[in-house]
């Protein structure tokens, strides 16, 4: 069937993977070096946000036989409220419901490189308490769920604004040049140097953390 | 917002022109980054007290997490409070300045480079012995040294701690008799 991206998502090449044998990997998907399976993995974070393609359709029926296929590629914590958002969002685009539509295929999408570090430049929509605004703003990461987590958490910081009032409208990997705001610029040095100013030396784990020390800590690196 | 700040008026004339660009205009009056060059002769130049500095090819020591104990070497600066670290022993990843202490090693590498030129560079540079020689490094092997004693070798270290102090005593005495004499 034609599936007609009515979302201009990112269009860059995501590999997809099924939801199955995504089960077989690990979170994120961390990249395995020449197939050497007693390389570490330094403590793979754990995405709150994962993408997920849906591609659904209105069911068949009498006046259309063969109705058109939608493809959205979404973020949410799982597969169950991907599947939600891409009902709210779609029927908002086409006359169709749950109710009168189907999911034809979840997948998670992955990163694809998830130890090269990227600019993001996410473009969203969200709900302040007087009303609805765009926003463009950049993220460095290695990975989009982590830079699409660290969108979350900042529009809740900055702007008090929950998950459930954003609406991502595109996503995109930005060549370092066309960056626009100087945070993300910064640290496009390929001779970047500075020092740890201020280091809080804490305990190796929670376990040995106490309330009360002998001496005052030592904040020089 | 991630900048590493430095107020103007702390600096020499001489730096302070170094710095300031004249292209910059959308920059609010904060400084532009630092490139590295700038960032030494700020070092001598104010006589900052920082020596270790995050950079490229710079080597650290883990210091929580799961990782904990491993030395790991900086390949590109992700945000203010991120590096992407890699090892030989390990897939190339992320990991927060908190979790990590800087060493006084640095090795010479490209930004991100491949795990055989890392391997290379680390060699080259002699890593593994500029540790193990390092107070810092002989502090650790000892600790650990100590954390895998068995019974009967704490009792031995008992002993030669009793014969140390033993004859470390018996000079004592020895200067005593002839300071007094």
């Amino acid at each position: 069937g034609s599936s007609r991206p009515f979302h201009k998502y990112e269009t860059d090449n995501v590999f997809l993977r099924s939801s199955a044998s995504a089960a077989r990997g690990s979170v994120g998907g961390e990249e395995r070096e020449g197939g050497d399976d007693d390389l570490k993995i330094l403590d793979m974070v754990v995405f709150r946000f994962h993408q997920y393609q849906v591609v659904g359709r209105a069911l068949p029926s009498a006046i259309d036989e063969h109705p058109k296929i939608y493809r959205m590629k979404l973020w949410a914590t799982n597969e169950v409220r991907a599947k939600s958002k891409f009902w709210y969002f779609l029927r908002k685009l086409k006359k169709v419901k749950k109710s009168n539509g189907q999911v034809l295929a979840i997948n998670e999408i992955f990163e694809r490189k998830p130890t090269k570090i990227k600019n993001y430049g996410i473009w969203l929509r969200y709900q302040s308490r007087t009303g609805y605004h765009n926003m463009y703003k950049e993220y460095r990461d290695t990975t989009l769920n982590g830079a699409v987590e660290q969108m979350y958490n900042e529009m809740a910081s900055r702007h008090r604004v929950r998950y459930h009032c954003i609406q991502i409208i595109k996503t995109a990997t930005i060549p370092s040049k066309l960056c626009k705001r100087e945070s993300t610029k910064q640290f496009h040095d390929s001779k970047i140097k500075f020092p740890l100013v201020f280091k809080k030396v804490r305990p190796p784990s929670r376990k040995l953390k106490t309330t009360y020390k002998a001496s005052r800590p030592n904040l020089f690196m | 917002q991630g900048r590493f700040r430095i107020s103007h008026h702390a600096l020499d004339r001489t730096v302070r022109e170094a710095i300031s660009n004249p292209n910059d205009h959308k920059t609010l009056g904060a400084l532009r980054p630092l490139s590295s060059a700038v960032v030494e002769s700020l070092s001598l130049a104010l006589k900052m007290p920082f020596k270790r500095y995050v950079e490229i090819g710079r080597v650290a020591f883990v210091t929580y997490g799961k990782e904990y104990g491993r030395l790991v070497v900086i390949v590109d600066v992700i945000d203010q409070n991120r590096a992407l670290v890699d090892s030989p022993e390990m897939v190339r990843g992320q990991i927060n300045f908190k979790r990590l202490s800087l060493t006084d090693i640095k090795i010479d590498i490209p930004r991100v480079p491949k795990k055989k030129t890392l391997i290379d560079a680390m060699e080259t540079a002699d890593v593994k012995n500029k540790w193990e020689n390092s107070s810092w490094g002989r502090k650790l092997i000892v600790q650990k040294r100590r954390a895998s004693l068995n019974d009967f070798d704490r009792f031995k270290v008992m002993l030669a701690k009793i014969k140390r102090g033993g004859a470390i005593r018996q000079e004592l005495a020895k200067l005593k008799k002839a300071d007094v004499a």
